[in-house]
């Protein structure tokens, strides 16, 4: 059943239209991956679907046509969007960027089991509560963001780049853990991703996007054997 | 000694008045990005307001107090929604604009409404002084410097402890990211030019008990509580505090023991103050230089 279905969306930044009627859906449970060259329309997508970009088409979230809402409102329904660079501040404890994550949650309880639950994931963070999350490294942002996306317990995770600027074993061990989310505990994904290779290993289908435009999308495993993409993102 | 301590304890208190400014200049400068010059005569407005009540209304002084902070909060979030809002996506440059705009609109309309001339605004605390060891203190002043205390520890508590107050840090430091956690950001935002405004009534009120109420006696008081902020960082609150705290007994120390520069040059003397920080440490004493990695 579908989760998150958008229907000929499209999006600009003043005269610069970014997306020229994209399609595409999300279902319960499942995780899907969005690739594409640079300015291909990929964060607008994420954008788009969190609110943060002026839209037009129809963006359906839960039976919800939320392509008017505002972002706040959106995030309330379920949707956690971790931005490109993460969104951390670096002002505050590690402890206060997670508590955020849950801030407007009104079950106490419930908040408690999802920060026990995300602890779990990233043991690190527990002994790093107090520190400036400025200080962590790339790494740990990039795990902070995902702990707190997990305490605000989404129904939807949108990931905008996760590996960039990481090295390949911490962005193995991020995936791994987006697996486990995803196939363990059944959350549904969507993730921008420029290394095709891990984000289809991790996804059960992908869009590709060309210039603001759907080219072609395909569950993970036949995307991986397509010639174009291997030759295009993947590299062999 | 015992003249020093006095001076102290004098200096304190104004620095009190200062320190309670200060703060809501800073949550507003956290907030909003600009320094609102406009924030001691919404103090002064609402010290008129607080004085009808006790003086036409028969209000005790107390009750007029609390009803005031109540108008004050309400007024802030009204002028955020009103007067400030509407210019969030203009320059920063545009909005200091539009707060001395209400400067000058909160200081006619006061003239206007309660007229020119000097009234008198009591005290809560007794006209009385004990003796310490041979310093002379003065009820009222350490009435003021409890009141100013308490309402710093107030509001650091709610930044501190509390959900509303990480949501309103949050929004101050990162609106966007902030809305995509479900934050609300400008009802924050709001509430936060309410407790300014509520801060500006406390330095209001303690400021009037000191000297006399007219619809320009905060224009000075704003004057140190800035150069007071500027001093131990306009970005830190603790700063601002002690930087405020600081000024207000440096300048009651100052008229005592350099008479030549304490008594007619203070003004000049705190702008300067304020000159040489901005110069040699823009981000003030206590300003924290944030650590970022990539």
């Amino acid at each position: 059943m579908a989760l998150l279905e958008l229907r000929d969306v499209e999006a600009s930044y003043g005269p610069l239209k970014a997306l020229h009627g994209i399609s595409l859906v999300v279902d319960e449970g499942q995780a899907v991956a969005i690739l594409g060259a640079n300015g291909a329309g990929k964060t607008t997508t994420l954008r788009a679907i969190s609110g943060t970009v002026q839209t037009s088409g129809d963006i359906v979230f839960d039976g919800k046509r939320i392509g008017r809402r505002a972002p706040e409102s959106i995030a309330r329904l379920g949707i956690a969007h971790v931005p490109e660079g993460r969104g951390i501040y670096g002002e505050l404890s590690v402890w206060e960027n997670m508590r955020l994550g849950g801030v407007v949650r009104r079950d106490r309880n419930g908040m408690k089991q999802d920060v026990e639950r995300a602890f779990g994931y990233f043991p690190r963070l527990r002994e790093r509560l107090k520190q400036q999350a400025g200080t962590l490294s790339g790494g740990e942002q990039q795990m902070l963001a995902l702990a707190r996306a997990l305490v605000s317990r989404p129904r939807l995770l949108l990931l905008d780049e996760p590996s960039l600027g990481l090295a390949p074993v911490i962005v193995r061990e991020f995936f791994r853990i987006i697996r486990a989310l995803n196939q363990e505990e059944g959350l549904a994904v969507l993730v921008v991703e420029q290394n095709a290779k891990i984000a289809l290993a991790s996804v059960q289908h992908a869009y590709l996007l060309e210039v603001g435009r759907v080219a072609l999308d395909a569950p993970s495993t036949e995307l991986e054997k397509h010639e174009g993409v291997r030759a295009s993102y993947l590299g062999y | 000694m015992a003249n020093f301590f006095q001076h102290v304890i004098a200096g304190l208190a104004n620095g009190g008045v200062y320190a309670t400014l200060a703060l809501a200049l800073v949550l507003i400068h956290r907030a909003t990005g600009i320094l609102n010059f406009a924030q001691g005569e919404m103090g002064m407005f609402a010290t008129y307001i607080a004085w009808s009540l006790i003086n036409s209304r028969g209000l005790t002084y107390w009750l007029a107090f609390t009803i005031t902070l109540a108008l004050a909060f309400l007024g802030g979030a009204a002028v955020h929604q009103a007067a400030i809002r509407p210019f969030s996506h203009r320059s920063e440059l545009t909005v200091v604009l539009v707060t001395i705009a209400l400067l000058g609109i909160f200081n006619g309309a006061a003239g206007w409404i309660w007229g020119p001339e000097e009234k008198f605004f009591q005290s809560p605390f007794p006209l009385r002084v004990f003796d310490v060891g041979g310093v002379v203190i003065n009820e009222q002043d350490l009435g003021a410097i409890g009141v100013s205390l308490a309402c710093v520890a107030v509001v650091f508590a709610l930044f501190r402890y509390t959900r509303l107050g990480l949501q309103m840090r949050a929004s101050a430091l990162a609106p966007e990211t902030s809305r995509l956690l479900g934050i609300r950001v400008v009802p924050m935002l709001s509430i936060g030019w309410g407790l300014a405004a509520m801060l500006s009534a406390v330095a209001g009120m303690m400021a009037a008990q000191a000297l006399v109420l007219s619809p320009n006696y905060m224009l000075l008081v704003l004057t140190y509580a800035f150069a007071g902020a500027v001093l131990g960082g306009i970005d830190s609150p603790i700063g601002a505090v002690v930087g405020a705290y600081t000024l207000g007994v440096g300048l009651s120390l100052l008229s005592e023991y350099v008479p030549s520069l304490g008594s007619s040059l203070q003004l000049p003397v705190a702008l300067a103050i304020l000159v040489l920080v901005l110069l040699v440490r823009p981000a003030g004493l206590f300003g924290r230089v944030v650590v970022r990695r990539v």
